[in-house]
Parts: C-alpha cells; sequence; structure tokens
C-alpha cells in the first residue's frame, strides 16, 4: 500500500479516539520530557561548577594543615600549627612552577561603620593574595609588602562589605572601620565576582595582610593555609609534587614519614565534581528512562486494548482488500505516530522546563544536541517495539472470526 | 452472458478438536452476468460458509472456484486480498461501518488499498456511489447520525465504490423492519437493472420473491436452484402504502 494512504489512514484512526490518543502519548511526553530536562539539567549544573571553579583559576593549588598524630591521639585540626608563613617563604624561594604564593589565615567577626553592622570575615594573606584568588581591585591600591611587615591596619573590601556598611553610596575609601573593635582603613575596592556554585557570597569578604590578623586579631604564630597559583594549568601536577617536596624538607620530616600537610589542586576540586555531577545525570536520566519505559509499556497496552477493541473494524479492512501487512503496519504506524508526536512535544516539554530550572538557579541553560537526538530516536523505537507485538496481533487476525467478534 | 462465479465440487470441512464438520459437501452451480441470485436454506446449512468462499474470504478445502475467469482455489492470501479489493463488494448483516467517520469517508474506504487509484478519482468515485444508492444529501454525516436503512446504504455504496463483479450480501436485511427491507431490496433490484450481478443470502422467503433465482441449500447441499419471476420491491412498498391509506 501506498505509504501516504497508511498514514493517512493510521491517523484518521487516531483521530477519531483523540483522547484516548493523547493519554497514551502523556505517558512518553513525560518520560522524554524527564530525560531531556534531567540530561540537560545535569549538563548545566555540571557546566556551571566547571564555570565556577574555572573561575576560581584551575592552576589554584592549597596547602592544608593536617593534624599530626601524637601519641595516637588525633587533634582536631582545630589547633593543628604545621604551616608557618616560612613555608610560603620556603616555597617562594625554591618552587619553579609557581607562579605566587600567599599564607592565608582567616578570621571572622562584627563590622562596625558608625550605626552599621555586618559579621564578616577577614582573610589574611600577603600582597599576591588577591591575584591567586582571581579577585580585581576596582578602585584603590592593593596593599604592600612594606604593609605585610609593619602589620599594617588596612584592608581591601569586598562589594557586599561596602554595601552594608556604607548603604548611603559613600565612597568608602580611606573610611575607617572597626573589625572587632580594632581600627582598620579601607585602602581598596574588590570588584563584584557574585555567587559562587554552592551560592556563597563572593563579594562578602575583606582582604587584609596576614600579619596584621595573626598579631592584632588572632594573635598567633601559625597560618591556616598556603594558596598558590601555578604558573598554569598543565605544570599544576608538578608544582604540587614540588610543595610536597620543600614543605616535607622544611618540616624536617623523615623519608617515608606521613606529611602533617596535604596539598589540593583547584583541577582535582574539578575532576571530583565533574565525576559526581556525571554521575548523578546518569543517575537522574536513568530514572527518567524509567519513566520513558513506562510510557512504552502504556503505548504497548494501549494499542492492545484498541486491536481488541477494533476487532470488527480489522475485519472489515481485510473483507475490502487491505493485506494482513497493510493491517501491520497501519498499527505499527498509529503507535509510531503516537510516539514520535508524545517525544516532540516531550522535547519541547523538556527543553521548556530545564530552561526554566537552569534560569531559576542561575545555571547556563545548555541544550545537548546528541540527548535530544537520541530520545527522538528512543520514541520512534519505543513506537516500533511496543506497537510491534500489537500490530502483529491484528495483521494474525482470521477476517471471518474477525467480523464476527461481538 | 459471461460467468461471473463458477463453482465446482466446492467442499469446506472445518476441523473442531478432533471432529469433523462439514459444512459444505460437494456445490456446483454458475452465476451469470447480470443475475440476482438469492441464496436460502435453514440456519446451519452452509449459506454464509458459502457466502464467505464466494468473498474470497476463505478457501474451499477441495473444489474449483473461478471469479470473473479467475481461478480462485490456489491463491495466496494477498493475492485473494487484492480480490476482494478489484471484484467483490460485500454487504454485512450489521453494517460495519467505522465509527465517528463520515459516510463518505467510509465509502472511500475500499479505494484506500487500491494504489491506482488517486485521491480526487476516490471522492469522485465515492460520491458517485453515495449519489447511486440516494443518499447525496448524507454524505457528511456520521454512522450514528443515519438510520438503520441509512446505514445499510452507505454499506452498500462502499460496495459499490470499487465497481465489482459481484455484490456478496449476508442477511443484508436481517437487522431492518420490513419497510425498510424492502425498501433496501427496491435498492438491490435498481442496481440489478443496472448490470450489477448479486447474491444475496437470507432465509425470509418473502425477500427471495425480488430475486430472479433461488439456490436451496440444506445440510451442505444444494437442494433446489430454481428461476423465480422476480418481485418489485417498489410495487410492492406502494401497494403497502395504498392499502394503509385507504
Ligand atoms: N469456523 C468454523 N469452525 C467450525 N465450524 C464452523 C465454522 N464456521 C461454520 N461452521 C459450521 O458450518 C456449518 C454452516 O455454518 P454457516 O455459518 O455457513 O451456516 P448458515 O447457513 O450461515 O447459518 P445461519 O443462517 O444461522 O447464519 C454450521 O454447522 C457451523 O457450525
Ligand atoms: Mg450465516
Amino acid at each position: 500500500m501506498n505509504i501516504f494512504n497508511l498514514f493517512k489512514i493510521a491517523y484518521k484512526a487516531l483521530l477519531r479516539n483523540k483522547t484516548r490518543a493523547f493519554l497514551t502519548m502523556l505517558g512518553i511526553i513525560i518520560g522524554i520530557s524527564s530525560v531531556i530536562a534531567m540530561v540537560s539539567l545535569g549538563q548545566s549544573s555540571s557546566q556551571s561548577i566547571n564555570n565556577q571553579i574555572s573561575s576560581m583559576g584551575t592552576n589554584l593549588i592549597m596547602v592544608m594543615r593536617t593534624s599530626q598524630r601524637q601519641g595516637g591521639v588525633n587533634v582536631g585540626s582545630a589547633n593543628v600549627q604545621t604551616l608557618m608563613a616560612k613555608d610560603v617563604d620556603a616555597i617562594r624561594n625554591k618552587a619553579k612552577y609557581i607562579g605566587a604564593v600567599s599564607p592565608l589565615v582567616n578570621a571572622s567577626g562584627q563590622l562596625v561603620n558608625g550605626a552599621n553592622n555586618w559579621p564578616g570575615s577577614v582573610q589574611g594573606g600577603n600582597s599576591e593574595l588577591i591575584s591567586i584568588r582571581k579577585y580585581k581591585i576596582a578602585s584603590g591600591t592593593n596593599f604592600t609588602e612594606q604593609d605585610v611587615r609593619n602589620s599594617a591596619k588596612v584592608c581591601i573590601v569586598g562589594k557586599t562589605v561596602v554595601d552594608n556598611l556604607f548603604p548611603n553610596g559613600e565612597s568608602p575609601l580611606g573610611k575607617m572601620i572597626r573589625f572587632n573593635k580594632i581600627p582598620f582603613k579601607i585602602i581598596g575596592v574588590l570588584e563584584s565576582k557574585g555567587q559562587n556554585q554552592m551560592g556563597q557570597d563572593q563579594d562578602d569578604v575583606i582582604i587584609a595582610p596576614y600579619t596584621t590578623v595573626q598579631k592584632r586579631i588572632l594573635a598567633i604564630t601559625y597560618i591556616h593555609m598556603i594558596m598558590a597559583s601555578a604558573l598554569s594549568e598543565e605544570t599544576a601536577g608538578l608544582a604540587t609534587q614540588e610543595i610536597e617536596t620543600i614543605l616535607h624538607a622544611n618540616h624536617k620530616l623523615k623519608a617515608g614519614q606521613a606529611n602533617d600537610f596535604d596539598v589540593r589542586t583547584q583541577k582535582e576540586m574539578l575532576d571530583m565534581m565533574n565525576s559526581v555531577t556525571g554521575f548523578l545525570t546518569v543517575l537522574l536520566a536513568a530514572i527518567a528512562s524509567i519513566s520513558l519505559l513506562v510510557g512504552g509499556i502504556g503505548i504497548m497496552n494501549i494499542m492492545y486494548v484498541t486491536v481488541t477493541e477494533r476487532i470488527k473494524e480489522i475485519g472489515l479492512r481485510m473483507s475490502i482488500g487491505a493485506k494482513n501487512k497493510d493491517i501491520l503496519l497501519q498499527f505499527l504506524c498509529e503507535s509510531i505516530i503516537l510516539s514520535l508526536i508524545g517525544g516532540i512535544i516531550g522535547i519541547l516539554f523538556g527543553l521548556l522546563l530545564s530552561y526554566l530550572a537552569s534560569k531559576g538557579l542561575s545555571w547556563p541553560f545548555i541544550i545537548s544536541i546528541p540527548s535530544v537526538g537520541i530520545s527522538f530516536l528512543v520514541c520512534a523505537a519505543t513506537g516500533i517495539f511496543f506497537g510491534w507485538y500489537p500490530a502483529k496481533k491484528a495483521a494474525s487476525l482470521d477476517p471471518i472470526n474477525a467480523l464476527r467478534y461481538e | 452472458m459471461s460467468e461471473i462465479i463458477k463453482i465446482e465440487q466446492l467442499r469446506r470441512t472445518f476441523q473442531v478438536g478432533s471432529e469433523e464438520v462439514h459444512a459444505l459437501k460437494g456445490i456446483s452451480f454458475t452465476i451469470h452476468s447480470g443475475e440476482f441470485v438469492s441464496i436460502m436454506g435453514a440456519s446451519g446449512s452452509g449459506k454464509s460458509t458459502l457466502l464467505n468462499i464466494l468473498g474470497c474470504l476463505d478457501r474451499p478445502t477441495s473444489g474449483e472456484y473461478f471469479i470473473d475467469g479467475t481461478a480462485v482455489s490456489q491463491r495466496t492470501k494477498d493475492e485473494l486480498s487484492t480480490l476482494r479489493n478489484r471484484k467483490i463488494g460485500f454487504v454485512f448483516q450489521s453494517y460495519n461501518l467505522l465509527p465517528r467517520t463520515s459516510a463518505l469517508e467510509n465509502v472511500e474506504l475500499p479505494l484506500l488499498y487500491n494504489n491506482t487509484i488517486s485521491g480526487k478519482e476516490r471522492r469522485t468515485k465515492a460520491i458517485t456511489a453515495l449519489e447511486q444508492v440516494g443518499l447525496h444529501d448524507r454524505m457528511m454525516h456520521l454512522p450514528n447520525q443515519l438510520s438503520g436503512g441509512q446505514q445499510q446504504r452507505v454499506a452498500i455504496a462502499r460496495a459499490l465504490v470499487n465497481d465489482p463483479v459481484i455484490l456478496l450480501a449476508d442477511e443484508a436485511t436481517g437487522n431492518l423492519d420490513t419497510r425498510t427491507s424492502y425498501e433496501i431490496m427496491s435498492l438491490f433490484q435498481q442496481l440489478n437493472r443496472e448490470g450489477k450481478t448479486i447474491a444475496f443470502v437470507t432465509h425470509e422467503p418473502d425477500i427471495a420473491v425480488f430475486t430472479n433465482r433461488t439456490i436451496q441449500l440444506r445440510d451442505g447441499h444444494i437442494v433446489g436452484d430454481t428461476p423465480v419471476v422476480m418481485q418489485s420491491a417498489k410495487e410492492v412498498l406502494n401497494n403497502e402504502e395504498l392499502r394503509i391509506e385507504n
């Protein structure tokens, strides 16, 4: 039979039962749209994490303190004092693959400017910290090595801090603010970076010389962390090894003795995050595929009901000249039309969903062409696969029995 | 006159479990072009079985069958489908119209299974067939918007649309009241006058009088094959009306 006639017969048969056709499609629509939305959102989130981490610099290296075992007792990391400013100097002097390196000392407390309060935390570093953290100075200046040596009470603030301490819009440059009652002079303001992946506001930050934070706020001699940037992303691995060697020697650890520090690169974080989001995407897509499978079984179910309901029609069609394969193709065509139209609606709906969700989460919106293509093929396959047996059943009916069927 | 249907020693045996049911036990006859044949007999005598074979829906267990000069007995299923599509028009007791489908589209249906006919031809032929059965003003009506008699007319138009060599009707008036039955018979007579060959299964003798030959079946055998002086169904209808008016 002419393919055009076939299509016409199938679609007229579907139109005779619009509600049922729609309900059948609904299963496919839900299945496909959830697959599309899940895959697309999974990719959006991993893209967003990638962007985020790259914006922090993929060549970023962090050295953490790790708790030393002291007589078998694991002391909490808060009191671990294994990192010192001289470690930073050692790295700066000996490392070949490191571009910049800074200590990091954190203190949290209350910021006050006149009547305005803001809870914040001061990050102490040297003059390289700003570039390592990929911040830029919007106005004013960075502090100098001189300021570090003198434990100068100067600071550079982020936009959120400015907005909260200077709500009237006056320029904060040169103003004095108090952090835990200690006065700091604002000498610079950072360019805004917005929120990071975890929803943290990266503009809620104050950067000051680490010596100031150590001596005037915390009264400690050690540092919390070392931040460094490798010369490039490619040399991050070499730089990591280099730092480990330098610190191992600097801490006078014996060969084979466990390090009392931990070096991590941003690249490792990135890989870890990617493997997590990749796994989540696969998991969600798998769950969504189950709903697609259910939708397919729905089609099969309805097609079986349809065949039983239309046995007389099948008998009639045979009696006026339909061949077995005409009947087979008609029912197959019906289920393919159902699944393809359902699939197209599902794809559009899924894209709309993921568009709205990614806008809402301020993630990048990604249309995954392969997942759209695969979904489309899956729809066609669903139609053929789940339509085949009902269609086969219809085609194998005996015309006389079918005509007599009540 | 050419032979439209010729059967020789036709047998049909059904296997029911281990038992054999002989529905047709060696039947022979010929139907010529232009005849209007009624096939009569008690229930279970094999009328439907015979008509199904004549209509190429079923194959005889043995014997020969020629339709319009073509031997049917050894045909494949697909070839039988094509024969049904090109040479046969079926009219059923229960109309068998597609629900929620207009009269016109119901009538077009057989032509959808014929590739040699274009969409335009299909439409024209369907309209002509509906005009032939007097339903030119009901083309867009759905089956549930038509009376039983009108539905059977649509079914007759559907049987006519492929210009078959023979119309086969199995108790086509079985679901209709007497008056409507006569109207349908009058339509068949009109088609027969226009040259259609018709085989009509019925077990009502007062319907058989509207044909011009009666084949009597009993228990799978032919027990009578007699010419009939055909009465005009239209006249009978008119007389009825006169009687009621008086
Ligand atoms: N598919 C079948 N399987 C087994 N036996 C059958 C089958 N079809 C018909 N028969 C038998 O063949 C015989 C003839 O049946 P058929 O339907 O031709 O009768 P009929 O003359 O049309 O009767 P009615 O007037 O009641 O329609 C019956 O005994 C019936 O039981
Ligand atoms: Mg019968």
